[in-house]
């Protein structure tokens, strides 16, 4: 097979396949561009509170590479996300170079490497939520935004939040809220796109928050060990 | 022993518990601190974290003193990381911990440093977490204000400085290589061992990782003494265990037991078991990444032992229950699925075994598959087991694996059932280019097999 039909026919292939590639895979590598730059300090510019926090991280670590974590979350809290000019930004200060950046951007799920929106609502679906009907949860706050037109959100599945107690259940910019319903969803949606405060009382910070199972006056045994102990009372 | 033993989580309902002054009333750091720091010498207290028999509560069940006395001695920077990750379906135990107790935490860093020898300590907790990581944060503020952290703590010899270092979403950095690297600011892949994280981790130094909930253990082992700990639970599993209960019972959440509990009391008991009318089809005894056990393993004690013996295990100490409404294919698709998306990709039989796994999970459900494939995914599952660089193709590989040994009947039903619909479906779909169809149809057949 020629070299040009072979290009072909797995050009086929790709649009056949189920799943799209991961973004950048169909393009062209920009060879004329040195991948190894570190940027020069001087030529980026750099918004003084951002340059500022990243600094701040660099100074807790014995090595400063350890920063690249929080440095790109915080440049992301920035820009809505991990931007070539974000990415340049945090290699001007960090002095590394963007590629370095962005090998570790792609691996990190909250890390985004598109403009999907600068909030976002994670809906677990994992293996715990799964039995308790998530999917359908997730389903109806897709339904919801699309016919709200919520934008400018990352609504996306995500994989266990460390929440199961509260499953089904969802985080809003980092607040938990559940156990949730389908019957939820409306409201959830129109709340973030008003951008009030989601399901007041239902988020796991709120501080009156409990389960709705849950009896505070369960009986439970608390052991003394010797020393007595300060806190041995209700035993 | 079927009730709630609690000790970790005695002062948990405590108002405000989070803020130093109320930590302090409730006999947090002060004298148990002052204990570990000042009369007792790090061989001490080492030896009382031995004696306690605490085992590791992060997966792997391994002695925590022990894995302290791995560090070698010497004049060098040794670390302290606690791994606070906690990403694995069914967990949420830490989460509990650094959001209502983080003092907690942090004294338990501080006994760690001290038996491992470490001056300097990181947190790595999970970006999902960012509440708990805010008051973590603030937390560690206080603990510095009042002289628990920094250079000479309490005029002690030891200084040990924290950092609270927040994760971006993935599973892997849980594993205990992949988390310093991650920590180091680079991918989370994890590496060959040896070298283990005792004699080079963190900066090629020597580290000491232990979970949340084993590091919160240390306080009360300090201060009520080793023998006290070890005399709670049964043979080598020693102590209490906050056991994280969820999917279908009707109460999830933390209960702190003393291990040796009845997997019965821990599911019916304590979380109430599954909603009326329904029946327990199978449970995971330790988060998502141990083999499923059934209804016969309910009154087995809740132990390590125990629950190795069974083929499963205990790890992180999360039972997910799955009653009988649950089809076991969509449970194994969606477990597949999970680890799929937290491969690391570093590994052949890892990244390529979940991702055929998932395959041929879908093709189960389209009706695309025979029970032919039943037998292909179970060897799929076969050659990932013992090929890895870490255990996360594992993780896939044995629950998979348990769910075709227990269920292989429903597995070939769900295959057959599926296989009809979907011909139904397609001759219902395009009922004049259906020659076959309506062949069928004409023939008095109920539809293509
Ligand atoms: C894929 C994978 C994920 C893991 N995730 C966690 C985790 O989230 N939290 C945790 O404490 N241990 C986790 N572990 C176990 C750690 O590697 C390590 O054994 C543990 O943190 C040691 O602490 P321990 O001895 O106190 O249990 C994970 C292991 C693997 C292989
Ligand atoms: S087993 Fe999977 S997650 Fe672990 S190193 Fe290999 S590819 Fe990565
Ligand atoms: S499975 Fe949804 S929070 Fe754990």
């Amino acid at each position: 097979m020629a070299d040009a039909e072979r290009m072909e026919s797995a050009g086929d292939e790709a649009a056949l396949r189920a799943t799209p590639l991961p973004p950048g895979w169909d393009e062209a590598a920009r060879l004329e561009e040195d991948p190894a730059v570190v940027p020069d300090p001087a030529s980026v510019e750099v918004p003084a509170d951002l340059r500022a926090e990243i600094e701040a991280h660099m100074a807790k670590y014995p090595d400063r590479h350890s920063a690249v974590l929080p440095a790109l979350g915080a440049a992301q809290e920035r820009h809505g996300w991990c931007s070539p000019e974000a990415i340049v930004q945090v290699a001007a200060v960090m002095q590394v170079t963007p590629a370095y950046l962005s090998s570790v951007a792609t691996f990190y799920d909250m890390l985004r490497t598109e403009p999907v929106g600068d909030r976002y609502v994670y809906v677990c679906t994992s293996v715990a939520c799964h039995t308790r009907n998530a999917k359908a949860v997730y389903d109806a706050i897709c339904e919801e935004a699309r016919e709200q037109g919520l934008e400018g959100v990352e609504l996306r599945e995500f994989e266990c939040l460390g929440a199961c107690d509260m499953a089904p259940m969802a985080s809003v910019d980092g607040r938990y809220v559940g156990p949730l319903d389908v019957s939820d969803a409306q409201e959830l949606v129109a709340a973030v796109k008003e951008d009030r405060h989601v399901l007041p009382g239902r988020g796991l910070e709120d501080s009156d928050y409990r389960l709705p199972w849950d009896r505070p006056d369960r009986p439970v045994h608390r052991p003394q060990g010797p020393p007595e102990t300060p806190e041995g009372d209700a035993a | 022993m079927s009730g709630e033993t609690r000790v970790l989580l005695a002062t948990i309902d405590e108002p405000d518990l989070h803020t130093i002054e109320v930590y302090e009333r409730l006999g947090g750091y002060g004298d148990r601190l002052r204990k570990a720091l000042l009369q007792m010498s790090p061989e001490e207290v080492l030896k009382e974290l031995e004696n306690s028999g605490l085992r590791g509560r992060g997966g792997a069940g391994f002695d925590m003193g022990k894995k302290a006395s791995f560090i070698p001695k010497g004049d060098m920077d040794k670390y302290l990381c606690c791994n606070a990750d906690e990403s694995e379906p069914g967990a949420f135990k830490d989460r509990l911990l650094m959001q209502k107790n983080p003092h907690l935490l942090i004294e338990g860093c501080i006994i760690g440093a001290i038996a491992a020898g470490a001056n300097k300590g990181f947190i790595f907790i999970r970006g999902e977490y960012a509440h708990q990581a805010d008051i973590l944060d603030a937390a560690v503020a206080e603990a510095y204000d009042k002289g628990y952290l920094g250079e000479r703590i309490l005029d002690s010899a030891h200084s040990f400085d924290l950092v609270v270092h927040r994760g971006q979403g993935a599973y892997i950095c849980g594993e205990e290589i992949a988390l310093l690297d991650a920590l180091e600011g680079k991918r989370g892949n994890p590496r060959l061992k040896p070298p283990f994280p005792a004699n080079q981790g963190l900066y090629q130094g020597p580290t000491l990782i232990n979970n949340v909930e084993t590091l919160c253990c240390a306080p009360l082992i300090i201060e009520k003494g080793g023998e006290w700990f070890a005399s709670m639970g049964v043979d080598k599993s020693t102590g209490t265990k906050i056991v994280s209960v969820s999917g279908n019972v009707e109460r999830p959440g933390n209960y702190e037991v003393e291990l040796g509990i009845s997997c019965r009391d821990l599911i019916y008991g304590l979380a109430g078991g599954p909603p009326d009318g329904r029946d327990v089809k199978c449970f995971f005894p330790g988060g998502s990444s141990a083999p499923v056990l059934t209804k016969e393993h309910l009154d087995l004690p809740y132990t390590f032992e125990a629950m190795s013996e069974a083929g499963s295990m205990l790890g992180s100490g999360s039972v997910i229950v799955v009653d009988d409404s649950v089809s076991i294919v969509s449970l194994a698709l969606r477990l597949a699925e999970f680890y799929r998306h937290e491969s690391c990709g570093k590994c052949v039989p890892c990244r390529e075994g979940t991702n055929w796994t998932v395959k041929m999970l879908e093709r189960m459900d389209a009706g695309e598959a025979t029970p032919m494939d039943i037998e292909v995914m179970s060897q799929v599952q076969t050659n990932i087991i013992g090929n890895c660089l870490c255990v996360l193709g594992d993780s896939m590989a044995m629950p998979v694996g348990s769910m075709i040994e227990h269920f292989r009947d429903e597995f070939e039903e769900h295959i057959e059932q599926a296989r009809v619909r979907r011909g139904l479906e397609e001759t219902a779909a395009y009922p004049s280019e259906a020659p076959l169809g309506a062949e069928l149809a004409a023939a008095g057949e109920s539809g293509p097999a």
